[in-house]
């Protein structure tokens, strides 16, 4: 498959199941509730090491948050409930109620229930209260700007992380450039987010490594300085490769961002240096979703 | 379907225990049967068809014409279904209500919605004393729900209540709040003396500034965010707490009853 001279590799994005959770965090301004949900989501940009994956999915207007002021979503992933509800809590004690004005609200009511501000109202030290206003329970903690204020619970969700494609082009500010291209429109997706630093990732890995103590190590296949030593994927006339990592709460919605991502790509085209759209897999043996390239963009 | 209507024929000497006629306990009975009911009048026991007119078929949605202050324990334990009372109401109306919709359209007696555990009890008179309280003698009242008053109610209002929201248009009487253990109270007219006596936790909201007792202190003015979101809960209601020009987030906070736990707070409108 040819797209605007770009190959669309027959290969497919493997993918694992994951548990999931949305937070809402809102401000006195979108500028406090941006600072709040980027410190929330910092340093979370694989589970190999930072014990989830989380993003800003987008920004919310007054209308859509609870309690009517500016707001923003974050996603959160993590390969298990206990490791998700863990890392939810402690990004909300230390980014988000430490956060000036900030509040925080369930992103998700359907699924296991699982503690946003249920543990942390205990900061209030007695002199926390609780409204229970529809159904839903929430926590008032005075705090010396005023009072956080923090929904008790956040559903948890069954998810998929690990959707991705590879953008291997003739030189690195060509593979940079349609790589941000792809995520301002992946960004226009909901339920996804891009974990990695811009949403671009350079450092692509393999499972295993020559060294037993790392379980990863770089995907040596797909290094452009490696075409001559190792058994290379790589035509000589790319020079560089970056991947585009995408999370997400169902299968269809990373269908979603992967075609509108390869399409922004492809939009760019051969005569922008791109090559080839390829995928990262185990072979299918280890992630139970596959996402087939060719399928995607049919 | 129709809803099933009892009608009073002449009202009584003696007060009538009304417990039985709540939607859950007519589901499945003919009108022969229900007719046949008979009810506690006093000392002595009075049949439905000698006190009511009885018409219509849908026992989840009951009507009571021609009521008067005589009838005692109406919707008892309502679980589901939809009650509305025509005229006056006696006491303990709604009382232990579990779930659906009580609406009075006229004033009720003492300890309306006592121990009231969920739904939405509306009156559009006034209501007595005790109301949404614990009945005397029991530590705990109101557990959940919602409670709207469109008229004024008497002393004591939400009494050892627990939980829910208790909605007051018009005024309250003294001693609203007294020994509140949690829950939202909220009265936009006056309120009397002794706001709040005992008071553990919970919140009073308040459009007019009361006569605070020396146990509450001032904690300053305030714009607290759970506001919008109380005041968003309130939109379904039928109710001058649904409209938009009556809500605020500004508040004058007294905190207290200093006398006792000191968790409460009373939210004065700024």
């Amino acid at each position: 498959m040819i797209i605007n001279g770009v190959s669309i590799d027959e290969t497919f994005a493997e993918a694992f199941p994951m548990k999931a959770t949305r937070a809402i965090i809102t401000a006195q301004n979108e500028k406090w509730a941006m600072i709040s949900a980027q410190a929330m989501t910092g340093f979370a940009t694989s589970v190999i090491a930072c014990g989830c994956e989380a993003g800003i999915e987008r920004v919310l207007d007054p209308s859509e948050t609870p309690d009517g002021r500016p707001g923003v979503s974050v996603l959160i992933f993590a390969m298990g409930g206990k490791g998700l509800a863990k890392q939810l809590e402690t990004r909300a004690g230390q980014c988000v109620l430490t956060s000036p004005t900030s509040a925080l609200f369930a992103g998700i009511d359907e699924g296991l229930q699982i503690p946003l501000g249920k543990n942390l109202r205990y900061f209030g030290d007695g002199f926390q209260s609780s409204k229970k206003i529809d159904g839903k329970r929430y926590w008032r903690v005075p705090v010396m700007d005023g009072e956080f204020l923090t929904e008790a619970t956040t559903g948890r969700v069954d998810a998929v992380g690990g959707g991705n494609f590879l953008v291997l082009a003739e030189s690195q500010p060509q593979a940079l450039a349609a790589c941000e291209a792809a995520i301002i429109e992946m960004k226009k997706m909901p339920n996804v987010i891009m974990p990695f630093p811009g949403g671009v990732v350079r450092s692509g890995s393999k499972v295993g490594s020559k060294y037993p103590a790392l379980g990863a190590s770089t995907n040596d296949a797909f290094c452009p300085t490696l075409k001559g030593v190792t058994k290379t994927d790589l035509s000589p006339d790319i020079e560089s490769v970056m991947e585009i990592v995408i999370d997400g709460l169902t299968k269809e919605d990373i269908d979603n961002a992967m075609r509108v991502g390869i399409q922004a790509v492809c939009d760019l085209g051969a005569e922008n240096g791109i090559q080839r759209i390829s995928a990262g897999n185990y072979g299918g043996k280890l992630g139970p979703f596959h996402f087939h390239l060719q399928e995607i963009m049919a | 379907m129709s809803a099933l209507t009892f009608t009073v024929k002449q009202e009584t000497a003696q007060r009538v225990d009304m417990s039985p006629l709540v939607c859950q306990l007519l589901k499945d009975l003919s009108l022969t049967d229900i007719a046949a009911i008979e009810l506690q009048n006093g000392k002595r026991k009075i049949r439905v068809d000698e006190l009511f007119t009885v018409s219509g078929d849908d026992s989840q949605n009951i009507v009571i014409k021609n009521s008067y202050a005589k009838l005692d324990f109406i919707a008892k334990e309502l679980q589901d279904g939809s009650m509305t009372v025509e005229g006056e109401a006696g006491a303990y109306f709604g009382m232990s209500m579990k779930s659906g919709q009580l609406t009075a359209n006229g004033n009720v007696g003492l300890y309306a919605a006592c121990e009231m555990k969920n739904g939405l009890l509306t009156i559009n008179g006034n209501a007595g004393d005790f109301l949404g309280a614990a009945l005397p003698g029991n530590k705990q009242g109101m557990k959940g729900g919602t409670i709207l008053v469109k008229g004024n109610v008497g002393q004591r209002a939400g009494d050892h209540m627990r939980r829910g929201n208790l909605l007051i248009e018009g005024n309250a009487g003294d001693y609203c709040g007294s020994r509140m253990i949690a829950g939202t109270i909220a009265v936009m007219g006056t309120t009397g003396r002794f706001l709040g006596y005992a008071m553990q936790r919970g919140t009073l909201l308040l459009w007019q500034q009361p006569q605070l007792s020396a146990t509450f202190n001032d904690c300053g003015s305030h714009t607290l965010a759970f506001l919008p979101i109380l005041f968003k809960s309130f939109k379904k209601l039928d109710s001058k707490f649904s409209d938009d020009s009556v809500a605020f987030n500004r508040v004058q906070r007294y905190g207290g009853d200093m006398a006792e736990k000191g968790r409460a707070e009373v939210l004065v409108k700024l």
